[in-house]
């Protein structure tokens, strides 16, 4: 059924959908609605048979995760930026652990200096600490990947987080077609974990891996993550088949077939490059222009994104973070997996901190790329201005 | 695609504005989409949201830039936050003041409204959010004012939803009366 709602309280009712046991979150800024929307589900007894805890810090609640998921119990928790960061360590755990934990992270930059609006810093962070990572588009793909996220996770064992755009999906209405409980029981049933903690039958996880062993147990981890591709496939299938929403998936393509120039992205952002796109496309007999949606960043579908681009002669990928010192994040892995092929590769950061991007900006990058290292809308004067002013303090 | 952007000053329910007209579009069956400028949201400081209503899907997510209708919830900001910056020619601009605001806006339907005084009047507290989108129906025809009071009932509950939706109904009679 459709509802107006904000991507807050469409993810919360979707988490409420999936019937976790648990949810436990530190509601204090950085954070999104979505945990109050739970909390309020549970409370009013929409959400049954769910402990909603509310926790003094993120390492709590990541921790309380990896505790009621180790217990055997379908567990959720959400964070946004320095959060996920004060979560670190123990979101590696959560992955090694193989504990199939949903998270959802409301993107948004990391100070200092501080800023509280979107970019993807945070979830760059947390790029190799064994989660499967998957960002959503709109809202609706929001909802969707949660939903896919929970079986994923439990056919993977290992821990999902959600990546969805801080106030631009988070804090946006749209229209979303919310599934019927019943439906989403189909597709996703009570979780039955191979394995959990039982006071009954004593055992220990998490032990410590001698060097003789640390290396293979590594390995298989990354093994497993390679496999994920598969079902994240798998799953977005069906997905689809039951839902009719063509959400999930490793990546989508738009307009790719014969394009010359194919844009690469992750989150909102996409939209907007879309509308951007049509009007580009719209002047020209040819389609010249294509885009391509990332949807899994962790695994990284290096073979399904060398078969979307090869034909391609110029890749420009957007992303909203990088590395200092280094450039594009993003960028470097697609150069990557285009490895041997003739095809220029563009880097555009874009929006950090939350700065705007608009169609006019990103037409004109995508129709005459000055560089191949750009940073959207940067103001060089300024930046000159500065720079002149430290080399005079050093007396250069 | 229509699309309003709606400015005042935090406090005033201006964010709430927004999402109450996505909705009032949403129950009419079209797509819309409502967003703020992810201010960090203060009393008093300056607030812009945004509003698309469409026959289509939305898709982009930059600021609205060119406008259709600006709604202003406090004139003092007029300036300071460039409101009419962008506007399309036979575009509309909605602003509480129970006076005339001098605009210099060719091509533009201007209206003004004491929208603080209704909102005083029927609600008892001067937020004049809802005044505004009983206003805007009745000045643009983009929605209808049942819209607009089912909408304020999704958002409002009880004696506050009641006023609220009166005081709609008073500025969309006053609106088209003046009209």
């Amino acid at each position: 059924m459709f509802y107006q709602l904000e991507g807050s309280q469409a993810v919360a009712k979707a988490i409420a959908l999936c019937r976790p046991e648990v949810v436990c979150a530190y509601p204090i800024t950085p954070q999104t609605h979505i945990v109050e929307g739970v909390g309020e589900l549970v409370r009013s007894g929409q959400l049954e048979n769910c402990q909603y805890l509310n926790v003094e810090s993120e390492m709590a609640a990541i921790s309380v995760a990896i505790g009621s998921e180790a217990a055997g119990v379908r567990s959720y928790t959400a964070t946004s930026s320095q959060g996920l960061l004060y979560m670190m360590e123990a979101v590696y755990n959560a992955s090694g652990l193989e504990l199939p934990i949903v998270m959802t992270l409301g993107n948004r930059a990391i100070g200092s200096p501080l800023n509280i609006w979107n970019d993807h810093a945070d979830a760059m962070s947390a790029r190799d600490a064994g989660w499967l990572m998957l960002f959503a588009e709109n809202n609706q793909e929001a909802v969707d990947l949660h939903i896919q996220a929970f079986k994923i996770a439990e056919t993977m064992r290992l821990p999902v987080m959600v990546c969805m755009d801080g106030f631009i999906l988070t804090h946006a209405y749209e229209k979303i077609d919310l599934p019927d409980q019943k439906e989403v029981d189909e597709f996703l049933p009570a979780y039955k974990p191979e394995f959990s903690l039982d006071p009954k039958k004593p055992c220990a996880i998490g032990a410590m891996v001698s060097p003789s062993d640390f290396m293979e147990v590594r390995y298989m981890a990354h093994r497993r993550q390679l496999e994920a591709c598969t079902v994240i496939e798998k799953i977005g299938t069906e997905f689809n088949a039951k839902f009719e929403r063509n959400t999930g998936g490793l990546l989508r393509t738009y307009h790719t077939e014969d394009a010359e120039t194919i844009i690469v992205a992750m989150g909102s952002v996409l939209g907007t490059i879309k509308d951007t796109v049509d009007e580009l496309n719209q002047t020209k007999d040819n389609k010249e222009f294509g885009v391509l949606s990332l949807v899994s960043y962790r695994p990284f579908p290096d073979k399904q994104i060398r078969e979307a681009l090869k034909n391609a002669k110029r890749v420009i990928v957007v992303e909203k973070a990088f590395a200092l010192g280094r450039g594009g994040i993003l960028s470097r892995e697609i150069e990557l997996a285009l490895k041997g092929l003739d095809i220029e590769i563009i880097t555009v950061i874009a929006g950090l901190g939350g700065r705007v991007i608009t169609k006019t900006m990103l037409a004109e990058i995508f129709q005459q790329p000055k560089d191949n290292m750009i940073f959207l809308g940067l103001r060089e004067d300024i930046v000159r201005q500065k720079y002149r002013t430290i080399l005079d303090q050093r007396g250069a | 695609m229509f699309q309003i952007r709606i400015h005042g000053r935090g406090g005033q329910g201006v964010v709430t504005a927004a999402e109450m007209l996505s909705i009032s579009a949403f129950l009419e069956g079209k797509d819309a989409q409502a967003f703020p400028s992810f201010g960090s949201e203060r009393m008093g400081a300056p607030v812009v949201a945004f509003c698309r209503i469409s026959n289509k899907e939305i898709r982009s997510r930059e600021p609205i830039l060119n406008p259709n209708a600006v709604i202003v919830q406090d004139k003092t900001v007029i300036e300071s936050a460039h409101a009419f910056d962008g506007i399309v020619d036979d575009g509309f601009v909605l602003i509480n003041s129970p006076s005339d605001v001098e605009t210099k806006l060719n091509n533009i339907q201007v209206k003004c409204i004491g929208a603080t005084e209704i909102a005083l009047e029927q609600v008892g507290r001067p937020i004049p959010n809802a005044v505004l989108l009983g206003s805007f129906a009745a000045l643009t025809g983009v929605v209808k004012i049942d819209s607009v009071i089912k909408a304020i009932n999704t958002k409002f509950s009880g004696v506050i939803a009641e006023k609220n939706v009166r005081a709609a109904q008073v500025a969309y009679e006053r609106t088209l009366g003046e009209r």
